[in-house]
């Protein structure tokens, strides 16, 4: 066998070595996926539409389902809410300084709003929301970004007929093309470029968690430049002002609680679904996007520790505001329109039935 | 939902400003707390009986399970509030400054949830592989443990380690501006071996892997990195994962972007294309001058940090010797080389490897100096075994703008003052 032959059977034995899988040892571990078992876990939908359900959906649908899934936190338009993501508008922002990256923006594909709402929304009751509900809120989202009528309806049939504004937005990741040569050259170890001064400093910015540093700069050195103080586009660097200390009212003829309905209690929280993705309550509840509410019912506005109240808020409870049942019906009603500027994007409770629920089931953590 | 949108990156409320300009603190404390070989009185708690040299100690089961001496308290994982819509969906910081050696404590290893840590025990756990395969399998707990496994040491960065000082410096210590990395022994399976026992078809190409939890995050691997030395681990530091970090089983993806580490891991599928999920295009793709943005920008660059002196670590003893000391790693391959500048790059000595990290390890320097007092202006840099040499915040600017928020792997400075006090700065010549 000549030399050249032998060294083409070796480099044959060496493919088939790592071919894969045929030669691929199997243990016989686990057994065999039942076909319902996958359908109930893979849901993965892909950009030419693979893995959507039949079904559809249409705006006006959709707009109802927002307004009660998702507006708490997006806002009723896809404005954002407090420093939840904002999901329509933003076009034509993206080579600003403060890009919007919004779906009708940023996003690329409309399959990774389907997925995405169908497989991790609404925040705190994920994966309740039916193929056609999907189809409707994603119709809602491409209608909140103008990207088409109100009279539109998305199915799987029309589905990839619908291009996003950035789908030609994206390109796969060249930094070994075109930042490694830059970034391989020998190191300089000496002598390199001249004496450095400070441009920027983190103190100017007051970010840091409080109690994180405990040893402090002394008077600022000399020869800061003057541009050192917050980087272009930070806000908010002047510090809140002080909220104003709560007044607590004396509870010295505190009315007695009335005893709890317990199929209003029990309503009432299954209401609590609407709130439970901003707000806590019950035993080591804590404070989120909204504050822990155990023990709102007869508590002062405004007050619960280490909340950062709106403003409004703040000086309802300096006002004297205690959350009874008759203020608290009164919030929950409107709570925009009851206290404008609050930072609670909770659309209300229409339904005074609800409402009185609700209390009962806050009321009954405040017992 | 709710991620660090960019706009939150560089939000900030006002908070400790009045401390920091608090001149108090260190410069008469470093008079008074002389800890020296130069004390003129002997020392009462040499001369004098102390109650731990007499009394006895706790026993032993005082503790089944040990947790650090109360005096370490303030060693612990920590937030910033401004970041995140809430903490459910949210990030905390390893205190990388006051960890020693390369091997993150579980209990410290940074958190980011996207609907919270859920608790899913060994028997509830199942993992299934759907897809382009010939036998689409489920396994449990029992049965992953069945298979070869194999225990390799990596570091996790989140791509957004940094992100909040691609505008300037920001956050006011080592722990804030990169904490989100933990360093661990895994014990797991490799994938590759998983994958095979399901049979990959030929026009699989990549794999989609998603977790349990609510939020449901996954991520599009191709087939060759899964095939490589993608891990389904179940142990960290030799024993079970911590709930946070994905209990009882997580991937761990070397060298890459920790958003792809998928938690609670419960399904992988072997797909022809890449999913093109909500945490792959509009999360974790970054956005460049242009107003186009990269995608796919898996692997961590090479990068490194002076854990102290740092903020949070300042000069207590004047002075005299001084220990630098840092981390450095990289996600194409292993560190090779770390120098030090005490003068914001103008001049660097290379470091001295204490722990020579492995591929896609946390690598651990020092560089003993004879302090004489004066400010400085410190910085490290990693060279990796590819040659790369970790850039300057501002050659990377250069390139990609300010609004790119992920895989920020810039050079840090530290300003250190007279007084030992030390700041997060940036510099230019």
């Amino acid at each position: 066998m000549s030399k050249s032959s032998l060294n083409l059977l070796a480099a044959t034995a060496l493919v088939g070595a790592f071919a894969l899988p045929a030669f691929a040892q199997t243990y016989n571990l686990g057994r065999a996926a039942l076909p319902e078992e996958i359908s109930a876990w893979d849901i993965a939908v892909e950009p030419d539409g693979t893995g959507l359900p039949e079904g559809s959906g249409d705006v006006f649908t959709g707009e109802d389902l927002w307004v009660e899934n998702c507006a708490m936190c997006h806002g009723d338009f896809g404005e954002g809410a407090g420093a939840y993501p904002v999901i329509a508008g933003g076009e034509g922002t993206l080579r600003d300084r403060r890009p919007v990256k919004t779906v009708g923006s940023y996003w690329p594909y409309l399959s990774t709003v389907w997925d995405y709402v169908h497989r991790s929304m609404p925040f705190g009751n994920a994966q309740i929301l039916s193929a056609d509900d999907t189809y409707a809120i994603t119709a809602y989202i491409l209608y909140s970004n103008g990207l088409v009528d109100d009279d539109f309806v998305l199915s799987r049939d029309n589905f990839t007929e619908v291009v996003m504004p950035n789908a030609d937005g994206f390109y796969v990741d060249d930094r070994v093309e075109n930042e490694f040569p830059l970034f391989t050259a020998a190191a300089c170890m000496s002598d390199c470029g001249g004496e450095r001064h400070i441009t920027r400093r983190a103190t100017d910015l007051q970010s840091t968690p409080e109690g994180a540093v405990t040893v402090f700069a002394p008077d600022r050195p000399t020869g800061v430049a003057a541009n050192a103080a917050a980087p272009e586009g930070g806000e908010g660097a002047a510090p809140a002002a002080a909220p104003a200390e709560p007044v607590v009212q004396e509870a010295a003829a505190e009315p007695a609680m009335p005893a709890l309905d317990p199929a209003l209690v029990a309503a009432g929280e299954g209401l609590w679904r609407q709130c439970r993705s901003c707000h806590q309550i019950g035993e080591g509840a804590r404070n989120g996007t909204g504050p822990a509410l155990t023990g709102i019912v007869g508590h002062p506005a405004g007050a619960v520790d280490g909340f950062r109240y709106s403003g409004p808020m703040q000086e309802a409870g300096a006002n004297g505001l205690v959350w009874d049942a008759e203020h608290l019906d009164a919030f929950l009603a409107d709570p925009r329109g009851y206290m404008p500027g609050t930072r609670m994007s909770f659309r209300g409770l229409r339904s005074a039935e609800d409402r009185a629920a609700m209390i009962a089931y806050l009321q009954s953590f405040s017992q | 939902m709710n991620d660090m949108s960019d706009d939150d990156m560089q939000k900030h409320e006002g908070t400790s400003r009045r401390d920091f300009l608090r001149t108090a603190g260190l410069a008469a404390g470093a008079a008074v707390v002389g800890t020296t070989a130069s004390a003129q009185e002997a020392d009462p708690l040499i001369t004098e009986l102390q109650e731990w040299a007499s009394a006895t100690g706790e026993g032993v089961d005082a503790t089944p399970y040990g947790m650090p001496i109360r005096f370490e308290g303030d060693v612990v994982r920590r937030t910033v509030s401004w970041l995140t819509a809430d903490p459910i969906s949210s990030i905390n910081f390893t205190p990388i400054h006051a960890l020693e050696g390369t091997i993150t404590p579980q209990g410290c290893a940074f958190e980011r949830h996207h609907s919270g840590a859920i608790e899913l025990s060994k028997d509830d756990y199942r993992l299934m592989i759907t897809g382009l395969v010939d036998r689409p399998l489920v396994f449990t707990w029992d049965d992953l443990q069945r298979f070869p496994r194999e225990n390799h040491v990596y570091f996790c960065e989140c791509a957004a380690n940094s992100g909040m000082e691609w505008a300037g410096a920001q956050l006011n210590g080592a722990q804030f501006t990169h904490g989100m990395i933990h360093n661990m022994e895994y014990t797991g399976i490799p994938l590759r071996v998983l994958l095979e026992e399901a049979g990959v078809q030929p026009e699989g190409q990549w794999v989609f892997v998603e977790g349990a939890d609510a939020s449901s995050n996954g991520r599009s691997i191709p087939l060759e990195k899964a095939m490589d030395d993608v891990l389904v681990a179940f142990s960290a530091n030799g024993e079970a994962l911590r709930k946070e970090h994905g209990y009882p089983v997580r991937l761990v993806v070397p060298g890459w972007e920790g958003n792809m580490w998928v938690k609670w891991v419960r399904r992988i599928g072997v797909t022809h294309s890449a999913v093109e999920a909500r945490e792959e295009t509009s999360k974790y793709t970054d956005l460049m001058p242009d107003g186009r943005a990269r995608k796919w920008t898996w692997a961590m660059d090479a990068k490194s940090v002076i854990t102290s002196p740092s903020p949070q670590m300042p000069i207590r003893h004047g002075a005299g010797p001084l220990v630098i000391t840092g981390l450095a790693w990289s996600g194409r391959g292993a560190i090779e080389r770390v120098d030090v500048s005490l003068d914001g790059g103008r001049n660097w000595q290379t470091a001295r490897l204490g722990t020579q990290g492995g591929k896609y390890a946390l690598s651990r320097f020092y560089l003993e100096i004879e302090w004489d007092g004066s400010p400085m202006l410190l910085q490290s840099r990693a060279v990796d075994d590819t040659g790369y040499v970790q850039p300057t915040k501002d050659a990377l600017r250069e390139i990609r703008g300010l609004n790119s928020v992920y895989h920020n792997n810039g050079i840090q400075t530290w300003a250190v003052y007279e007084n030992g006090a030390v700041e997060n700065v940036e510099v230019e010549s």
